[in-house]
């Protein structure tokens, strides 16, 4: 029965990293699979947040407070430095985000569509199709 | 004010191309905008040859941020490897703005231009920030600012052909998947550590001793940092990328970004985990050498294939990295140091050539091999260029190709890995097939009937044929660069005998 306990308190005691686990590879998986680019962008912020989680559940010391001064000398505080950097890494991420949905907007523009699949065919009509010869005059 | 610029050196480095990046998108149209991005790139490569000159002796410039105490700041060191990292960046964007100017007017439309020389000085400022920088957590910020400038650079190619925005959307998602990774390796690493610093990690990581977390630490980075550089099963962002981008941008990407992206890799693996971290010695040996080698011959191998020239040419930057990889892989000195005259090497010999196809663009209007019938004798400048450059690229004696393969032969002999060493010049012969159908093309057969092509610009030949003097100048005098690369090796190994606790 003992060791069963302890296994609870390996799973148990670890759940932030497990909840980061499943988030993270929910994300890259939406990344990976799905055909549609807005899709894909959704799954990339899941990832990301899996990520931001990970870094603000490791500043948590037990018992430690919100990291905001007190006059109680005695204060445990919470590590602020993650929830710092994390601060940053959002920013990163919206602007990824931004420029992300941009480029799906102009994608949108050119090529009529945000299905994958489509956009392949459209190029490989663009690579072997007879509008090939006066297409583009790069490829 | 000169003893202030003086001591401010590393931060004006930086901070100088970014403050000029929004004041560029206020100038208004072309001219402007371009003479103002010059004016700052040469600047900046000023603050780097000045960086070079006060690191080549062996000083280590260590600047505070804002004056707060390393390691709780943000450390900004510079030792002969950054320095000449550095150098690389910011002398190949002095070099390709001048050439930019042309091609930018026939690629882009007018009022973008301001636009797209703005984000070309963000993607500089974010390159030097990536290499000058001394914490990890910085490294991610500036990796992603010179990335977001980058997926705008190679979108803008969209005005030739719409497939530059599809390149530049992959590029963003598997960009953005490397820069989490690194972001979670570098989550570990902080986990175990408490510190963000890289030389303050290097020395708890010793203390500490392998752990379990240090290792995923460790994969993440690699894996995330080895998306960035086009790392060989990684790399499916790089071809429609490089091909589809606008001529001036992918001369420059090729050039520098991936450069910056094996420095991180370089710095990490060495100063950071230590050459005698035994779990990455056994990953760079049975993971990265294989795939190293594979890439040497399977992208060669497709670069035969490709019609498009600047695909082609990406295809060739695969092997390339190749190569670059597999220095690093012999935990040697001599690996080392061929790795980091490669980084040089191979940053003048592409911006060549990847110039040349821009040039081509430019007059014929395409970059299609098999419709440049001829133009070796239209354009006998460019052409010569290209067959200098490609010279290079196949590593042929006189050029700085050569250079860097002599050391990684060298590198394989002296640990008696032969077959490594043969398996260096035979992939070096898929370069040979490569290089030999343009040249094909370009003398012996005819022009299609009805083209008119005239030379490239003067502006745009001159950047080129500076850029293949340099590869033939360093292939012939090599002392120079393989002392510098000498030197950084052996200041990174000398870093990094940081002895392991059981």
């Amino acid at each position: 029965m003992s060791d069963i306990g302890i296994e609870l308190d390996y799973i148990m005691g670890r759940y932030n990293y497990w909840l980061f686990c499943i988030l993270m590879m929910t994300g890259l998986y939406i990344t990976v699979s799905r055909g549609n680019l807005i899709k894909k962008i959704v799954g990339l912020n899941i990832f990301q947040t899996a990520v931001f989680m990970l870094y603000i559940s490791m500043g948590k010391v037990i018992g430690g407070t919100a990291p905001i001064l007190t006059e109680v000398p005695e204060t445990i505080y919470s590590n602020p430095l993650p929830h710092v950097l994390i601060l940053t890494a959002i920013v990163v991420g919206i602007a990824t985000t931004a420029v992300a949905l941009a480029l799906v907007v102009r994608i949108r523009e050119s090529y009529g569509t945000i299905e994958e699949d489509e956009i392949l065919e459209l190029e490989h009509d663009m690579d072997f199709g007879s509008g090939a010869a006066q297409g583009d005059p790069v490829a | 004010m000169m003893a202030l610029i003086e001591a401010n050196l590393p931060a004006l480095q930086v901070v100088l191309p970014l403050i000029a990046a929004p004041i560029c998108a206020i100038l208004g149209r072309g001219g402007r905008s371009w003479a103002f991005a010059c004016i700052v790139i040469l600047a900046t490569f000023a603050i780097s040859v000045a960086l070079f000159a006060q690191t080549y002796a062996g000083t280590i410039i260590s600047y505070r941020m804002g004056g707060w105490e390393i390691p709780l700041g943000i450390e900004y060191r510079v030792d002969r490897l950054n320095a000449f990292v550095l150098l690389i960046i910011s002398g190949s964007a002095t070099l390709v703005l001048p050439y930019a100017r042309r091609i930018v007017a026939a690629e882009i439309p007018a009022e973008r231009q301001p636009l797209f020389y703005t984000a070309f000085l963000l993607c500089i400022a974010g390159l030097l920030g990536i290499t000058i920088t001394g914490d990890a957590f910085n490294i991610f910020v500036f990796l992603e600012i010179s990335s977001l400038a980058t997926y705008a650079l190679v979108a803008s190619g969209s005005w030739v052909n719409k497939r530059a925005l599809t390149a530049a959307y992959n590029y963003l998602i598997m960009g953005t998947v490397g820069a989490t990774f690194f972001v979670i390796g570098v989550g570990m690493l902080y986990m175990i550590t408490g510190t963000l610093n890289l030389a303050d990690l290097a020395v708890r990581i010793a203390d500490h001793g392998d752990s379990s977390t240090l290792r995923m630490g460790f994969v993440f980075i690699l894996i995330g940092i080895g998306l960035k550089l086009a790392m060989f099963p990684l790399h499916l962002w790089l071809p429609n990328a490089y091909a589809y981008a606008p001529s001036a941008v992918t001369a420059f990407l090729a050039a520098t970004a991936t450069k910056a992206a094996v420095y991180v890799m370089l710095r990490f693996m060495f100063t950071v985990f230590g050459f005698d971290y035994e779990f990455q010695a056994d990953t760079l040996r049975m993971v990265v050498l294989p795939l190293a080698v594979i890439a040497m011959f399977a992208a060669s191998i497709v670069a035969i294939f490709q019609d498009n020239l600047k695909r082609m040419l990406a295809y060739s930057s695969i092997a390339q990295i190749g190569y670059i990889l597999l220095g690093l892989t012999f935990l040697t000195e001599t690996g080392l140091t061929a790795s980091i005259v490669h980084l040089f090497n191979h940053a003048v010999t592409k911006a060549a050539l990847f110039m040349v196809a821009g040039c081509f663009i430019l007059s014929a209007g395409t970059c299609s091999i098999s419709k440049l019938g001829g133009i070796g004798r239209d354009m006998p400048w460019t052409t010569a260029a290209f067959v200098a450059g490609g010279f290079s690229l196949i590593g042929l004696p006189l050029t700085v190709g050569f250079i860097s393969k002599w050391y990684l032969v060298l590198a394989a002999l002296e640990l008696g890995w032969w077959p490594v060493a043969l398996m260096i010049m035979a992939s070096s012969l898929l370069a040979v097939i490569y290089v030999w159908r343009v040249v094909e093309v370009a003398y012996l057969q005819p022009a299609p009937e009805g083209t008119v092509r005239k030379e490239a610009p003067l502006s745009m030949l001159i950047p080129t044929w500076i850029f293949v003097g340099l590869s033939i100048w360093f292939g012939v005098n090599a002392m120079l660069t393989s002392t510098a690369a000498g030197r950084a090796a052996s200041a990174l190994f000398d870093s990094s005998h940081i002895l392991w606790k059981e």
